[in-house]
């Protein structure tokens, strides 16, 4: 049984403002988490400014156990602790759990990347200038480093659109879970087409809003 | 001012220890400018890192202004790094900050007024030539201009020492001479005692009062830079001044004017006063010697007179030998070997 296209198109609407929240929340929350773990894991390097090795070893290990972790997976596995949280493991927010912790490391990895690219020079001189480790990382090394870091933020928010698809199909709604039971599973293309077109168009924007905002931040 | 005693510094290379600075103590003036030079390696730049604690030293002791830093609380040891500007070979000036947000910084760390802020920025901007260059990103300025930012930045807090850590290395000849006229102003007009690091003997020879000279770690040399260049100790001493003054002809040429029977070749050295007193013309003449000045300069080394000439004496073997023995009362002379290389 193909759609009514006359009275599905505010289900599509629908679909699209879910997707577009799961993208939103998780990239604020993720990008929280994420600065946070992924400065923690810079400044706690061996030589830099408050070396601990335990707590990067730590962190550094967390990372590399979920990052590769398939996504779809990941959600699965985690569902008594989004359950615990969330109260359910069904709807968006219940999407938005899982994917911002595994958006988190993935964002502390980038973070730190970008870090590690500053010149150690200008945190000497900031050192050399009287700057405490605190001052070090809110004044030279996140405005050092955010150019390339709102790239890496705007690489992971059109990863989230993919994450979302996936959320999808365990009850977490938006397009990617309309595109799996109508588009995929009642063979309807007009469906499938139509969700495409719209993701297609997020990424778009997504990608001009990165740059734009990047270029402005670098001035090139 | 600032006093080095038995400094030492060992890092951990792996399994190896090096040790970068062993065992200096050095003191250095209140308002002079004071130069350590070395080859790449020889421990400088540790050596100037251990002044604001950027390198804690192994064993031995800093001291600036009477305070052992040892004793300084992080708290208290920020404080006093503002009383000690510090400028860099590669500038490291922030590129995501304007010229006066880079100037401006310091300030802000100190938790100064915004006007009291952007007054002092424009003052510190005047002084170093670049008040037009305000709103520019260090990326968009040459050198020469970077370390003028630089320079502004260091001074912001009004410190009472500027530490450099090899500041001209990374610039053209030119712009050398122009970053070390602002220090010499530095210097001069805000009476800040400046510790310097270069491998460039050009560049203690310019403006520095006194040096050091260090290799493997250890000061090897220390003394004014007029008694250093005209008679150093140190054979390392003697390559950083032949450096920038080429004090003898090749040997080469040395081995054919010798072969073509050229006479024996003296060194004379005048320093000083000496330098006026036409001597060698007047001992020539009572002696009866011919003298010839085959090489040499005479140059001014911190605002005096210093001669170094290669001469040839013509005449009796014993008239010459007197005239040496004379000339020896008021100047240094010695022989020139040639080497047989």
């Amino acid at each position: 049984m193909k759609v009514d296209w006359t009275t599905f198109w505010p289900r599509i609407v629908e679909s699209t403002g879910e997707t577009v929240l799961m993208v939103i929340a998780t990239l604020i929350f993720g990008s929280i988490l994420g600065i946070s773990i992924g400065l923690l894991l810079y400044v706690t390097r061996k030589g830099n400014i408050l070396e601990k090795q335990w707590v990067f070893q730590t962190l550094n290990m967390l990372i590399n156990i979920i990052r590769p972790i398939p996504f779809i997976i990941f959600l699965v596995a985690l569902s008594p602790i989004t359950r615990a949280v969330v109260g359910s493991t069904i709807g968006t927010w219940a999407a938005i759990f899982p994917m911002t912790i595994a958006a988190s490391f993935g964002i502390a990895r980038i973070v730190e990347n970008n870090l590690v690219g500053i010149d150690p020079g200008v945190v000497e001189a900031a050192k050399a200038m009287g700057a405490s480790p605190f001052q070090i990382i809110f004044t030279v090394l996140i405005p050092e480093a955010l150019g390339p870091l709102i790239l890496g933020l705007t690489f992971v928010t059109i990863s989230l659109i993919d994450f979302s698809a996936m959320a999808g199909t365990v009850g977490g709604g938006g397009l990617g879970h309309v595109a799996m039971t109508y588009g995929y599973q009642r063979f309807d293309g007009s469906v499938m087409l139509v969700t495409v077109v719209i993701l297609i168009v997020l990424v778009q924007v997504a990608q001009w809003l990165g740059n734009t905002l990047s270029r402005k931040v670098m001035r090139r | 001012m600032i006093e080095f005693k038995q400094a030492v510094k060992t890092f951990r290379l792996g399994k190896r220890e090096v040790t970068a600075v062993n065992d200096v103590s050095l003191s250095v003036a209140q308002g002079e400018i004071f130069g350590i030079i070395g080859f790449s390696g020889a421990g400088k730049s540790t050596l100037l890192r251990l002044v604001n604690m950027l390198e804690r030293p192994t064993t031995g002791s800093i001291q600036v202004q009477g305070v052992d830093l040892a004793t300084l609380s992080q708290k208290d040891l920020r404080k006093l790094r503002r009383r000690i500007g510090m400028i860099f070979q590669n500038f490291n000036l922030f590129s995501s900050r304007t010229v006066a947000g880079n100037v401006a910084y310091p300030l802000k760390l100190a938790g100064g007024a915004k006007k009291e802020v952007t007054e002092r920025v424009a003052e510190l901007l005047d002084f170093v030539g670049l008040s037009d260059k305000a709103n520019d990103y260090p990326e968009q300025l040459s050198g020469g201009q970077k370390q003028r930012v630089g320079i502004a930045r260091a001074l912001a807090t009004s410190p009472d020492i500027l530490i450099c850590d090899e500041a001209t290395s990374a610039l053209d000849p030119d712009t050398t001479a122009d970053i070390l006229r602002l220090l010499k102003k530095v210097n001069k007009e805000l009476g800040i005692t400046i510790l310097l690091i270069t491998h460039e003997m050009h560049v203690i020879q310019e403006i520095c009062d006194r040096v050091a000279v260090m290799e493997d770690g250890e000061v090897i040399e220390t003394g004014t830079v007029f008694d250093t260049f005209t008679n150093p100790q140190h054979s390392t001493t003697q390559r950083f001044i032949q450096s920038v003054q080429q004090d003898r002809p090749s040997d080469a040429l040395l081995k054919e004017w010798r072969s073509k029977g050229g006479r024996k070749l003296y060194r004379v050295i005048f320093k000083g006063e000496v330098a006026s007193d036409p001597v060698l013309s007047r001992l020539t003449q009572k002696y009866g010697v011919n003298f010839n000045i085959v090489y040499g300069s005479i140059r001014e080394l911190q605002e005096k007179f210093f001669g170094n000439l290669l001469v040839s004496f013509d005449g009796e073997e014993e008239s010459v030998n007197l005239l040496i023995a004379a000339l020896k009362e008021t100047v240094e002379i010695e022989e020139v070997e040639v080497h047989e290389s």
